[in-house]
């Protein structure tokens, strides 16, 4: 991990205390942990589908750090569990999604993954790749436009997404009239089977920053407190005025693409077994420890608390009821409108 | 081309049909798919549609004849053949988006696509379309000149062109009241005049038939209970506007009934039995059958239809009564198929609409029993433990098969019957 | 006329462009939340001048003119609405609508919905539609069969000044999705008397424009305009034909189409859109389904041909829009029949 000085063996940490590196951590092992729920639960037939996020521990606890809680909104995709718990969801939210119970904010519309919660400043979002960024982009122009000074959109998509026009079409926008708006690519190098070579002649995307006239960077994903100091960055320009900015951070996809997805055929065991060794979960654990900023006997209690949380998230959800059947019409609009009005 | 049309077979048992009515008569036009004779087979009237569009030719056999399945009946020639006097049909006006409806072709007398709205408004009008002359394009009769005949009161009256339909012939199956053209009212079953002979339609005749067919092969024995409906009058109550509402159809107390009787019924299958005399091949038996088809008996002016809700025993109370609903409307509208009134294990007579306190009903031939429902009277009553209530109390009669069923069964049944009536309601599940 | 509350009993003669702009411009005026989004509404003032000197009242700030990108002043009003605020966004000829269809149908529509109510989108689209102004493939499609389909959204198509006023005003106070068409070529043709002040017209109620007994008419857009020339000519021949105005393409007005039809016994339904799919489509089933027994006559659809657009050749677009003389022709044979 490049925090560490390696001349004069201190940590960088960008300005983080010891409580906010361990929070980190806790995040990292909390997302691992329900990530694994997820498909734990798929496998017993309680849930029919689960998709994970092995990979973006460390730049989703990373940049959730940097993201101001009750002034900042995020516009996330449906790989950001850390993220989401990061800035404020509970393992209970998750699970309500993972279950589709009534008590969800989406009632059990969405898909598991499509979190939103209007207390936290999550923005709704669909399935379909990009078509939130434009959204993310009208939200932090209305911020801009009441004058609100301090805050800021960050808005995360996968490197498959900045394929889509809509990508092209934000950063635009965002740019031409510096608004408080990060672009954060979470590299995890796979847009399902499609590899980074398939999907843009320039592999490196925080260079398409200059086409747009706004600063970009690349950072280290697995490492979060390198994470924290790229967002935390592009997040003080954007709340101060300073316009956009698209940030890069690189990671891996360690797992398929969700539950209905088989990585074995356009991937090798191999390959993935020879990038688990970036691991950032066990990497962060081994940094923390070695600059003492947790002890072996801490990192279990912290295991076995994100178990019991875990647990207690999964029971509490699962006993909660479904949606029933006349919840299917409610919220087409606002009043009782059909399409044929007596 | 000249097409000779054979009786049809309506029924997979049946081998005879009887032409109960011409619906075109010599030198007429028919389109292809148009009902050009009506066939009548127990008590199912069928419109047998033309195979080809053309003239009738010839008219084989008389309204009223039976004969076997197969046997020519008319001949029609094909259209584009030498025509036969009639009148070159009508073609479509050309316009860009569609052609409108073929109008008759020009007769003025028979209407071949009569629109629903003057479907409707002639049967709530009682008028008969074929007396009316059209105003509409290519002399099609439209709502408004049904509406005129009826403020004329022209609806008895027969139309100034030519009548078609041979005079005299008996009233076809239960609907409005049809128009009998021609100066003389004939003596009909609906409407006999004293000191006349008034012959019998295929329907009647049947009906003697069965009715022969029944009393002497299965010896009738009879009994009765006395059932106190209060809670299930209050349960229809209850129920009833909103299925009105919903389905269209009135909710009377017999659902209710039947459910019970499917209900008492499966505590007695004996009583859903048949007799199964000796052939040559088999012992003689009881037939216990596995379905619970209930018939319902539906006295229509000149007619006794017993159509049959299917599998009564999968039903609802509401579901009964919806499928009652349904097939009373039919019979009414002369509309029932032939598999709507074959299948029945069981009967339920409702007769007491007219007071009735008691009767004594024929079984359906091939079943084991028939039950009825008597008037629903308010009554004093003594109860058990000596108080006096009113309620409504309702006779039910049972005519049984003694070949199947003796009186322990018979009677077990009506206790089960009664049990369950007065176990339902004031609400339940509908 | 049907239900307008006005605040006063003064009226203005404008055209359908004037009564656009108006609007508008009382939006901006009333709500600092409203704002206009689209290309060439700021400095051009839109290619039909509906917007013309906006920016120098109310700044580039609520006047924004985009990158020629669709689909994202769609999205990004999408956006606006969700934090707040009531963009007012606009496609500069429905013609370029498409590339905005998933912002319009899996997002906008959907907002309130796949939240459980938690956000929501009260965005306006505005867009002119519609041909007879030698506008060719690209410049004369009608779009809404493509959207009334889709639950969560709503659709209006006045024809008359004082409707755009109250349904533009109603669709700006709405707090969801509202597709919001303008008949290009009733911008200037089309003259009325419009109640100064504000109003709304609420959703959902079409228009008895002319009462009648033997035939019911019912259409949209520049198509009413022309429906009640052929019915006039009718009159003129002794027959009563009664013209309604949609207005409201979703949601419909069931009622005033059904008391008609009970009335008359005979439908006619004209619309310059093409005819399969089309918004008569509907129409036929729901009278089909609940008056057959009313009706003396096949329900009857005069449309626009089953052809992807007019062309730029004037024979062309005459052969694809319809005349008043054509209407009156097929409103003649239906009473007849």
């Amino acid at each position: 991990m490049a925090s560490t000085d390696f001349a004069t063996g201190t940590l960088e940490r960008h300005g983080l205390s010891d409580e906010q590196l361990r929070a980190i951590f806790r995040n990292m092992l909390l997302q691992r942990q329900l990530d694994n729920r997820g498909f734990q639960l798929n496998r017993q037939g309680k849930v029919p589908f689960a998709l994970g996020s092995e990979g973006h521990e460390a730049l989703q606890a990373g940049a959730a750090m940097a993201f101001n809680r009750g002034r900042d909104l995020l516009a996330p995709y449906y790989r950001d569990l850390g993220l989401c718990l990061g800035i404020g969801l509970s393992a209970y939210e998750i699970m309500l999604s993972i279950f589709a119970r009534a008590a969800d904010h989406n009632g059990g519309r969405q898909f598991p993954n499509h979190y939103s919660s209007k207390a936290a400043g999550l923005m709704s979002f669909s399935s379909i790749l990009a078509a939130h960024l434009p959204h993310a982009v009208g939200a932090a122009y209305a911020l801009k436009y009441r004058g609100e000074t301090g805050r800021a959109v960050l808005a995360t998509c996968g490197d498959g997404t900045t394929s889509e026009g809509e990508w092209h079409e934000s950063m635009n926008f965002a740019a031409i009239h510096r608004l408080p708006f990060v672009m954060l690519v979470e590299n995890n190098e796979w847009a399902i089977s499609t590899p980074i070579t398939k999907q843009m002649a320039e592999p490196e995307i925080w260079k398409r920053a200059a086409g747009y006239g706004i600063p970009g960077r690349r950072f280290n994903g697995f490492d979060p407190i390198e994470t924290y100091a790229a967002v935390h960055e592009a997040m003080d320009r954007a709340r101060n005025g300073g316009g956009p900015t698209l940030i890069e951070g690189t990671c891996y996809r360690y797992l398929a693409h969700s539950t209905d997805d088989n990585d074995m055929t356009y991937r090798t065991r191999e390959i993935v077994l020879e990038r688990r060794k970036q691991d950032p979960v066990p990497a962060f654990e081994a940094l923390l420890l070695e600059h003492e900023i947790l002890r072996a006997g801490d990192v279990e209690e912290m295991r076995k608390g994100v178990l019991r949380e875990t647990n207690e998230a999964t029971d509490a959800a699962e006993a909660q009821p479904y949606p029933t059947s006349a919840d299917l019409y409610v919220h087409v609009h606002e009043g009782a409108w059909q399409p044929w009005q007596s | 081309m000249a097409t000779t049309i054979t009786m049809p077979q309506l029924g997979e048992t049946v081998t005879e049909g009887t032409v109960a009515q011409w619906l075109k008569s010599v030198g007429e036009s028919v389109d292809k798919y148009e009902d050009f004779v009506e066939v009548s087979t127990d008590k199912v009237n069928a419109g047998v549609p033309s195979p080809v569009t053309g003239t009738i030719r010839e008219l084989l056999v008389k309204e009223g004849e039976t004969v076997a399945t197969g046997t020519p009946i008319a001949v029609i020639d094909e259209a584009g053949a030498a025509a036969v006097a009639a009148p070159p049909a009508q073609t479509p006006s050309a316009t860009s988006s569609q052609t409108p409806a073929q109008g008759p072709s020009g007769n003025g007398a028979s209407s071949i696509a009569a629109s629903p709205a003057v479907r409707r408004l002639a049967r709530e009008h009682h008028v008969d379309i074929r007396t009316i002359k059209g105003s509409g394009a290519n002399g099609r009769v439209t709502a408004d000149d049904i509406l005129a005949a009826t403020h004329a009161g022209a609806s008895t009256a027969p139309s100034g062109a030519a009548a078609p339909a041979p005079a005299a012939a008996p009233p076809s199956p239960p609907a409005s009241p049809t128009v009998v053209p021609g100066a003389t009212r004939t003596s009909t079953y609906a409407q006999p005049i004293p000191g006349t002979f008034v012959p019998l339609s295929q329907a009647r005749r049947i009906i003697a038939e069965r009715m022969v067919e029944s009393r002497h092969t299965a010896p009738h024995a009879w009994s009765m209970v006395e059932i106190d409906v209060t809670d299930v009058w209050q349960w229809r109550l209850r129920e009833k506007d909103r299925f009105e509402r919903e389905s269209g159809y009135k909710l009377t107390l017999l659902p209710f009934f039947i459910r019970a009787v499917v209900q008492a019924l499966a505590a007695f299958p004996l009583m859903n039995a048949k007799f199964a005399a000796a052939s040559s091949s088999t012992q003689p038996g009881i037939q216990v059958s596995d379905e619970v088809n209930i018939g319902i008996a539906i006295g229509l002016a000149a007619n006794l239809i017993v159509p049959v809700i299917k599998h009564a025993d999968k039903l609802s109370v509401k579901g009964i009564a919806i499928a009652a609903g349904e097939l009373i409307d039919k019979a009414r509208r002369g509309k029932l198929g032939v598999d709507e009134l074959a299948g029945g294990t069981f009967t339920v007579n409702n007769n007491g609409a007219n007071g009735s306190w008691a009767s004594a009903p024929i079984i359906n031939a091939g079943q084991a029993g028939i039950v009825t429902m008597e008037a629903v009277v308010k009554k004093l009553v003594v109860r058990d433990d000596d108080s006096i209530a009113i309620r409504r109390m309702m006779n039910s009669c049972l005519s049984l098969d003694h070949r199947v069923v003796d009186g322990y069964v018979a009677s077990g049944f009506l206790a089960e019957l009664k049990r369950r009536l007065e176990s339902m309601g004031p609400q339940g599940e509908f | 006329m049907a239900a307008v509350a006005v605040v006063s009993a003064k009226t203005t003669v404008m055209n359908n462009v004037e009564a656009v702009r108006a609007t508008l411009y009382d939006a901006l005026k009333a709500d600092e939340r409203t704002l206009i989004i689209g290309e060439d509404v700021g400095a051009r003032g839109n290619v039909f001048l509906i917007t013309k000197d906006f920016v120098q009242e109310f700044g580039e700030r609520r006047v924004i003119d985009t990158p020629i990108a669709e689909a994202s002043i769609v999205g990004i009003a999408v956006g606006m609405a969700m934090e707040g605020l009531r963009p007012i966004a606009e496609i500069q000829f429905a013609d370029f609508i498409y590339p905005s269809f998933n912002q319009i149908v899996g997002e906008a529509a959907k907002i309130r919905y796949r939240s459980n109510g938690e956000y929501t989108c009260p965005l306006v689209i505005r867009t002119p539609y519609g041909g007879g102004v030698r506008g060719a493939l690209s410049h004369s499609v009608s779009i809404e069969a493509l959207f009334y389909h889709v639950p969560g959204l709503k659709i209006v198509a006045p024809a008359f000044p004082a409707d755009v006023k109250g349904l533009l005003n109603t669709a700006i106070d709405d707090p969801d999705p509202v597709l919001f068409l303008e008949h290009k070529k009733t911008y200037r043709l089309i003259k009325g008397d419009v109640p100064t002040g504000h109003y709304t017209i609420p959703l959902g109620k079409a228009n008895v424009l002319n009462e009648g007994t033997q035939l019911t008419v019912v259409s949209y857009g520049l198509y009413v305009h022309w429906a009640l020339e052929a019915a006039q000519q009718l009159a003129n021949e002794g027959f009563a034909v009664e013209v309604i105005d949609l207005r409201s393409i979703r949601p419909m007005d069931k009622t005033t189409i059904l008391n008609s039809v009970e009335k008359t016994r005979k439908l006619l339904i004209i619309h310059e859109d093409n005819k399969f799919g089309g918004i008569g489509a509907e129409i036929s089933a729901m009278v089909a389904e609940e008056a057959l027994f009313s009706l003396d006559a096949p329900i009857r659809r005069l449309c626009g041909p089953d052809v992807p657009a007019m062309g730029y050749a004037l024979p062309l677009e005459e052969e694809f829009m319809t005349t008043p003389a054509q209407m009156a022709d097929a409103m003649r044979e239906m009473v007849k029949f």
